[in-house]
């Protein structure tokens, strides 16, 4: 569904990305795990084009992305959730959802999708009114989660989802990540939470420095040497 | 003098009304300024282009005065979407000062040009409404109309930025504009809706205001300072903010012209301003810091 | 070639020897002294602290000194002082809360515009002292058709005027070159850039910000008395306001706001702009000259805010460094 080839990113004079290339077939859950500063999110805002990549491209169902303009990506059916949530913080939960649900395609289904995400996340039903900023962490992120999904997206990219988040509600999130795999979401996933995001995804790739440093299936990677020796606790 | 004074009362109650039309402009501003972050130095310039507009078509062209009216607010809404797209754009992405002062020169500019097209004589509209009497007091019914209006505009103005998609975007963007793409909303499309709806507001002040004041290019500096003080105290971006700050103003213009002079009734608008600057500087109720 | 600006600057100072007529005598002397005035602007422009309120230091200078002279025959000696002073107050007034309180920019600016309003209403609400909004002229001291009269600071013959509006700019000239190389310089461009990180690093930023405000206040004051004495008129639009206040700017970043000579370069051009007009299309065409001044200020932020002198500079340093073969040329 999404492929990615040997994409060049950067910031300015900055470069994250060196010619990456990946896949994500439909249907599956893929990981991109690595450390900080590895380029994680910027693979991921090279997708949703909040950034443009400066060679390479990246395709959509077979669809060149590159020429699309930032706001129309959505149209795709790319959702993109971002790093820390980035909920709009004096406007309530269910403006946010309104929000994710802005596009034309989104808003003839709105009262449909609410209520699929309400089902889904009942906390923000119980909230709906309350302003989004007042939330706790475990609450914005499933609220974030919840406005990429309004849009009814096909993929759906989640940026480190489980930042700073306390472990129960970590494994809530894992969770729910597996739980829209099962149910037809194609999910790409950016995390530095090794352990338990390999739990739930099928496959996995490992950016280090701006580089695919390996990749396979999830079971494979966990098992790997080069993964136990540079991520404690494994 | 006695404390209650009828006609204190009278210039309370006046101060009110002025209070109404005063917010209405501080509302297009603040709006502007919280979605696309650029002040409009030239605000009451453009506000003066509707005056002069609702002139001519009512005196010169025999409108109706609703039409005049509807003209007056559309000129100046598409005079807002211009002044956005051929001054504001091309400097949106350089310091914040450039664009004010670019929107200075839109102010001489377009001063100018009502000097060179209209000449300086004050015109009047001509419309002479009477004025409502309780007990020695008069409010003229001009005034009243004008407050309503400005009342019905801003809650019609309310109810489309709380319940239509767009007008949540617009309230979005001023919390978070660098994820507005992801939502599918184009930033640059909200920022001509933008444009449009803070030169509409300019346009209907307008209207509520060349009912009760004659129309001559420099009327932009009779109202622009003040309304950008009533922005700046009440935070600038902040609509609630302007709101409460412009009946403030509003009364000391009304109460101070009384006891005084009325320039004075301005002097002391601008001193509470100077010495709210020293007691809180973020504005009354800052919303941004 | 380092002796061209001296020879240029003797040659400044023979024009009144040059039988050029009143005329251009008196259009020198403007430029001379709306120089003064605009450079002092810059002195805070340059480092990010653009003031809409410079108008009220105007006015304060020249309505101080008039009202004093007119109302109870203070020299204008004394006058000058006062009103310097005064606006030296004022100006610590409003930047030192400012200052404190980190406002900058566009709410900085809106500030100062409340400023020059204020200043302009307060002189039109004592009309009955200063002529409200028809202006004021100081009472002559040359009835007796004297020529002069240091006391009253009034001089008929325009080349007296000349030398003094000379010295004076030069004065602006020098101080802009002493604060340039001063260590305030450097703390004002980290403050203008980074405003934390100065403050850091031990730079006392509300001190110096004030400073530097009081400095161009201060000497915006007395180019009013300057004006005023000048002119022998002084009326609240023309010297307070948010017209004036807005003109300024504009001429500093039409001439450069960068560059020591830019504002100089600025007054040049409003002011022959302004002439140009009058002369060629008439006296009738009310405005036509801010209505250029308008859509140039705009043309100016947009497609050249480092002004006119900033531009040439830019290109002739540009040149300069350019190893090519033929030497670069000065372009004035």
């Amino acid at each position: 569904m999404l492929e990615l080839r040997e994409i060049t990113a950067g910031y300015g004079s900055f470069q994250a990305l060196f010619g990456v290339s990946l896949k994500v077939d439909a249907g599956e859950a893929v990981a991109v795990i690595g450390p900080n500063g590895a380029g994680k999110t910027t693979l991921l805002r090279v997708v949703s084009k909040l950034i443009d990549a400066s060679a390479g491209e990246v395709l959509m169902e077979g669809r060149r992305v590159n020429e699309v303009e930032p706001h129309r990506v959505i149209e795709l059916g790319i959702a993109h959730v971002p790093e820390n949530r980035r909920l709009f913080p004096r406007l309530t939960i269910e403006e946010n959802l309104r929000m994710g649900a802005y596009v034309a395609s989104a808003r003839a289904h709105f009262a449909e999708r609410l209520a699929y995400v309400y089902e889904l996340f009942p906390r923000l039903a119980e909230r709906r009114s309350q302003l989004a900023g007042t939330l706790s962490g475990g609450e914005q992120q499933m609220c974030a989660i919840a406005r990429g999904l309004m849009s009814k997206p096909r993929l759906l990219l989640l940026d480190e989802p489980s930042a700073g988040l306390a472990p129960v509600i970590v494994q809530r999130i894992f969770d729910l990540v597996h739980r829209l795999r099962d149910e037809g979401y194609t999910v790409l996933i950016v995390e530095q939470n090794v352990q338990q995001v390999l739990k739930v995804v099928d496959r996995a790739y490992l950016l280090e420095v701006g580089r695919i440093k390996a990749s396979g299936r999830a079971a494979d990677l966990a098992a790997s040497d080069d993964i136990r020796r540079a991520y404690v606790g494994l | 003098m006695q404390v209650f004074d009828i006609f204190l009362l009278e210039a309370i109650l006046n101060g009110l009304l002025f209070g109404g039309v005063l917010a209405l402009l501080a509302l297009g501003l603040n709006l502007v300024f919280g979605v696309i972050d650029v002040v409009w130095i030239c605000y009451a310039e453009l506000m003066m282009i509707g005056m002069y507009t609702v002139y001519f078509l009512y005196t010169v062209y025999k409108l109706p005065l609703i039409v005049a009216f509807a003209g007056g607010v559309l000129v100046v809404a598409v005079l807002g979407v211009i002044l956005h797209v051929l001054v504001i754009r091309p400097v949106l992405n350089s310091e914040p000062i450039n664009q004010l002062l670019v929107t200075g020169g839109v102010l001489f500019f377009l001063q100018a040009a009502a000097t060179l097209a209209f000449g300086v004589q004050f015109r009047n509209l001509g419309v002479s409404l009477p004025s409502l009497q309780l007990g020695e007091i008069f409010l003229p019914y001009s005034r009243i109309f004008a407050a309503l209006t400005a009342l019905v505009a801003m809650t019609l103005l309310y109810l489309f930025l709380r319940k239509t998609y767009i007008g949540t975007a617009i309230r979005a963007i001023s919390q978070d504009r660098a994820i507005m793409p992801l939502m599918g909303v184009s930033p640059a499309r909200i920022y001509l809706v933008t444009s449009a709806i803070g030169g509409g507001l300019a346009g209907l002040g307008a209207c509520l205001l060349v009912l009760q004041y004659d129309v001559h290019p420099a009327i932009g500096l009779s109202f622009g300072p003040i309304t950008f003080l009533i922005c700046v105290l009440g935070g600038l971006g902040n609509m609630v903010g302007g709101f409460v700050a412009a009946f403030i103003f509003a009364q000391l213009i009304s109460v101070g012209g009384f006891f005084f002079h009325i320039e004075w009734g301005y002097v002391m608008a601008f001193l509470f301003f100077v010495v709210m600057m020293f007691v809180r500087p973020q504005g009354l109720l800052a919303k941004k810091a | 070639m380092r002796a061209i600006p001296w020879l240029l600057l003797a040659l400044l100072a023979l024009v009144p020897w040059m039988g050029l007529g009143n005329y251009i005598l008196h259009l020198v002397i403007m430029i001379l002294v709306w120089s003064f005035v605009y450079t002092s602007w810059s002195l805070m422009g340059r480092f990010g602290l653009v003031s809409l309120g410079h108008g009220a230091f105007l006015g304060i200078g020249a309505y101080t000194v008039t009202m004093l002279w007119n109302h109870f025959g203070i020299t204008p000696w004394v006058g000058m002082v006062a009103g310097v002073a005064l606006a030296a107050v004022v100006a610590v007034l409003i930047g030192y809360p400012c200052f404190r309180f980190r406002i900058t920019g566009h709410y900085f600016a809106l500030v100062t515009l409340a400023l020059s309003e204020i200043a302009r209403l307060v002189i039109v609400a004592l009309r009955d002292q200063t002529g409200g909004s028809l202006g004021v002229t100081p009472k002559t001291a040359l009835a007796g058709g004297e020529s002069y009269s240091l006391f009253a600071l009034q001089f008929a013959q325009k080349e007296v005027w000349f030398y003094v509006m000379l010295g004076c700019w030069l004065f602006a000239l020098w101080v802009w070159r002493r604060v340039d190389r001063s260590m305030a310089r450097y703390a004002m461009e980290a403050i203008s850039q980074e405003e934390d990180a100065a403050a850091s690093v031990g730079v006392n930023v509300t001190r110096t910000k004030l400073m530097i405000t009081v400095l161009s206040a201060a000497m915006t004051a007395f180019g009013g008395v300057l004006y005023g004495q000048y002119q022998l008129y002084v009326n609240p639009d023309t010297v307070s306001g948010i017209g004036i206040s807005l003109q300024i700017v504009f001429a500093v970043i039409a001439g450069g706001m960068f560059v020591q000579l830019g504002p100089t370069v600025g007054a040049v051009f409003t002011l022959l702009l302004a002439e140009g007009l009058r002369v060629g299309i008439g006296h009738d065409v009310h405005g036509l000259d801010t209505f250029i001044y308008g859509a140039l200020l705009v043309l100016f932020i947009i497609y050249m805010p480092s002004g006119i002198l900033g531009k040439l500079s830019e290109l002739w340093r540009r040149r300069a460094a350019a190893p090519q073969g033929a030497p670069a040329r000065v372009r004035l």
